[in-house]
């Protein structure tokens, strides 16, 4: 039994009041330990992938260069960057958009699977012009993914089922459901006899998201662009418009939202269909710009990490394009790091680490803050 | 027959054993308001640590060790980040379990190991019982505590203090606090024992039904744990009969092409995820999960 004793506020070196002109040194010295902060806890989660691999008997320099000459070194390595970080941005912006919206939606994973699936049926079962038959797929996939989060809605307002919980269950549901699809002839493959059972017949070429250049000028597939345009929409949609700040509003506080009219269940409903959508997007863009066919792996983990990059960038789109950037990044510099013969599960542990090191700053500076600020309760300690 | 039906039950048991350790702990953090996706970190870092202790120490059972302290140090990590730093719960979970599977797949590669396996273990004139006795009696010894662990659980759940407070900081934390429980350290202390004993779960499946461990060893049993815990509406008998369940679906999904039957696999494989959203769709009342789970706590904040 734990007691924690009443007691007056004890002096606290640093309250914050609203800052006088005078104490700018002060915060230059705080934005200094900002950085600061930043920049060890990076060097602490690399530091500690050197150990692991110098421990293992491999040269720590030679797998962080391999990492650095494969994502960002030339133009051409940038641009399996970026293409690495397009499926994780629109995957990242729809999260941003539910999470507004006080809903915690996980299974970006299943919905961008279940949006690569629905796009792949489209691509292969419907025949018509290239471009018309592209523009189709992807808004297949956005649908897709859109009806896989709609089910966690539905659970949600008719059964109150958190959405944490469903979204997390669906995920597992699509894969199997993706996984039946592949093993039924009828629904992946145009001809029954001799088709694969593990992978999908490859997409028609007129289905394929066109590329800007080719290596190494402008290696990137327009879905970079998508990605971009959607992020900027989002971002501008969340703080400047109506839409974002009764999104915002019902995220904060419910209560007072249903006061001035909010309708929980539509505006909700909606913030769940769009961030599904995007899964789902991202899903389509995977299958048109890199996979051009359906492996039980095409999900390839996109969903988690463009959940990730969502948190990480603490839920502001315009961070995430530099969080998604910094993913890609690590995945193309791992792709290559593969290449050289290191295994690229190393890269996971890398990026594990960077995320752990990311997420450590803002967390401690709010720890501090708080501890800091001035308040009627007693400050309590570490809790 | 009856052969068929003690081949499939063994098979059950042996799918179920692992599951119901982690169970156990997943049960205990969700109680404190933890909605713990790591467990399939604790449980794969568990397998694997339990692989290589028992090729280090030369004993499996001490490979068990290492394999729960594999899980604590996973649940370390959980319980300082989200429940003293307060970073996103499911950032860290969804991190770990990366962390995890990267690790042990990178180690896996690079060092060597010869794992040893646990004997089973009759216990005198039980096991001897027809179609029964030699799934439930004819095990590896620690399978057998889960028979002490269980009672135990519950009993610590529902009558000591300690589980008092537990399952107060899951449902209200802020009264919780006032009435001077330390929340968060509450909280830490739930995912730190998930984390011992899902790292025993792992272990157990790695030292003492396997003998040696392969990538991604659980492949998505954690997630079946937190499966369990939700259809078993966050009470424990539910728990371990939603583990007993999907472990026995496991084992006739794995039986029926030998017993000649078939069903789609696929079907089988997701329905313990549908069995959970079922339970939670229609038995809402009977259901309710804690009401701060998954909700982080931060005193004096509004």
């Amino acid at each position: 039994m734990v007691t924690t004793p009443v007691r007056t506020r004890p002096p606290s070196p640093a309250p914050v009041p609203t800052p006088p002109a005078t104490d700018r040194g002060r915060r230059i010295r705080e934005a200094a330990f900002v950085v600061g902060l930043y920049v060890v806890s990076i060097a602490v989660a690399l530091g500690i992938s050197a150990i692991i691999v110098a421990l293992t008997h491999g040269s720590p320099w030679t797998v962080f260069t391999a990492l650095w000459d494969g994502s960002f070194n030339s133009w051409g390595s940038f641009g399996y960057t970026l293409d690495a970080a397009a499926p994780l941005l629109i995957v990242a912006v729809g999260t941003i958009v539910s999470t507004r919206a006080g809903l915690f939606n996980i299974g970006q994973e299943g919905q961008l699977a279940i949006g690569a699936m629905v796009a792949a049926l489209v691509a292969l079962k419907i025949d018509g012009p290239g471009p018309l038959m592209l523009v189709l797929a992807l808004l297949a996939g956005a649908a897709g993914g859109a009806v896989w989060a709609g089910i966690s809605a539905l659970l949600r307002y008719w059964r109150g089922v958190e959405v944490v919980i469903s979204s997390l269950l669906l995920v597992f549901v699509a894969f199997q459901l993706l996984s039946y699809s592949l093993s039924t002839t009828a629904l992946l493959h145009e001809n029954a006899e001799g088709a694969s059972l593990t992978e999908s017949d490859p997409l028609p070429a007129g289905v394929r998201l066109p590329r800007l250049g080719t290596y190494p000028n402008a290696n990137m597939s327009t879905a970079v662009i998508l990605a971009l345009v959607l992020a900027a929409v989002i971002g501008i949609a969340m703080s400047r418009t109506t839409w974002g700040f009764r999104l915002k509003m019902l995220g904060l506080n419910p209560v007072a939202a249903r006061r001035v009219g909010v309708r929980a269940a539509v505006l909700g409903s909606a913030a769940l269909l769009v961030s599904g959508a995007c899964a789902g997007l991202a899903g389509s863009v995977v299958l048109t710009s890199q996979a051009y066919r359906i492996t039980p792996t095409i999900s390839n983990n996109i969903g988690w990490n463009g959940l990730l990059v969502a948190l990480v960038a603490r839920n502001n789109a315009w961070v995430a394009i530099g969080v998604a950037i910094l993913f890609g990044g690590l995945h193309a510099g791992g792709g290559f790091l593969a290449s050289t013969g290191v295994p690229s599960d190393l890269v996971d542990i890398v990026e594990a680490l960077v995320v752990l090191a990311a997420v450590f700053p803002p967390a401690l500076l709010e720890l501090r803050r708080r501890r800091a600020r001035p308040q009627a309760v007693p400050a309590g300690e570490a809790s | 027959m009856s052969h068929d039906i003690t081949t499939i039950l063994d098979s059950a048991v042996f799918l179920t054993v692992p599951l119901l350790f982690a169970a156990l702990g997943e049960y205990i953090a969700e109680r404190a308001g933890t909605l713990n996706i790591s467990v399939e970190a604790m449980m794969l870092s568990g397998a694997y640590a339990a692989a290589l202790g028992s090729s280090v120490w030369g004993r499996a059972d001490l490979g068990l060790l290492w394999g729960m302290a594999a899980g604590l140090l996973v649940a370390l990590i959980h319980a300082n980040f989200s429940h003293r730093l307060q970073a996103n719960t499911f950032v860290v979970g969804l991190t770990l379990n990366v962390l995890a599977l990267g690790l042990t797949n990178y180690l896996l590669h690079q060092v060597d190991m010869t794992p040893m396996l646990m004997d089973t273990v009759d216990v005198p004139g039980l096991s001897s019982i027809p179609i029964i006795g030699e799934p439930f009696f004819s095990q590896p010894w620690p399978a057998y505590l889960l028979y002490g662990l269980v009672p135990l659980v519950w009993w610590v759940m529902q009558r000591s203090r300690w589980g008092l407070e537990m399952r107060s900081v899951g449902e209200n934390p802020k009264a919780a606090d006032v009435t001077g429980i330390h929340v968060n350290r509450r909280r830490r202390q739930g995912l730190m024992v998930c984390g011992l004993l899902a790292g025993l779960g792992g272990a157990f499946l790695s030292v003492a039904e396997v003998g040696t461990f392969n990538s991604n060893m659980t492949a998505g049993r954690g997630f079946i744990v937190i499966a369990a815990v939700i259809f078993g509406g966050w009470t424990l008998r539910g728990t371990v009969a939603g583990c007993f369940l999907f472990g026995g679906v496991d084992a006739f999904r794995l039986a029926l092409p030998a017993l000649g039957y078939t069903l789609n696999p696929q079907l089988l494989i997701a329905s313990p995820y549908l069995c959970a959203l079922l339970a939670m769709c229609f038995f809402a009342k009977r259901t309710r999960q804690p009401a701060a789970l998954a909700q982080p706590f931060e005193r004096g904040a509004a």
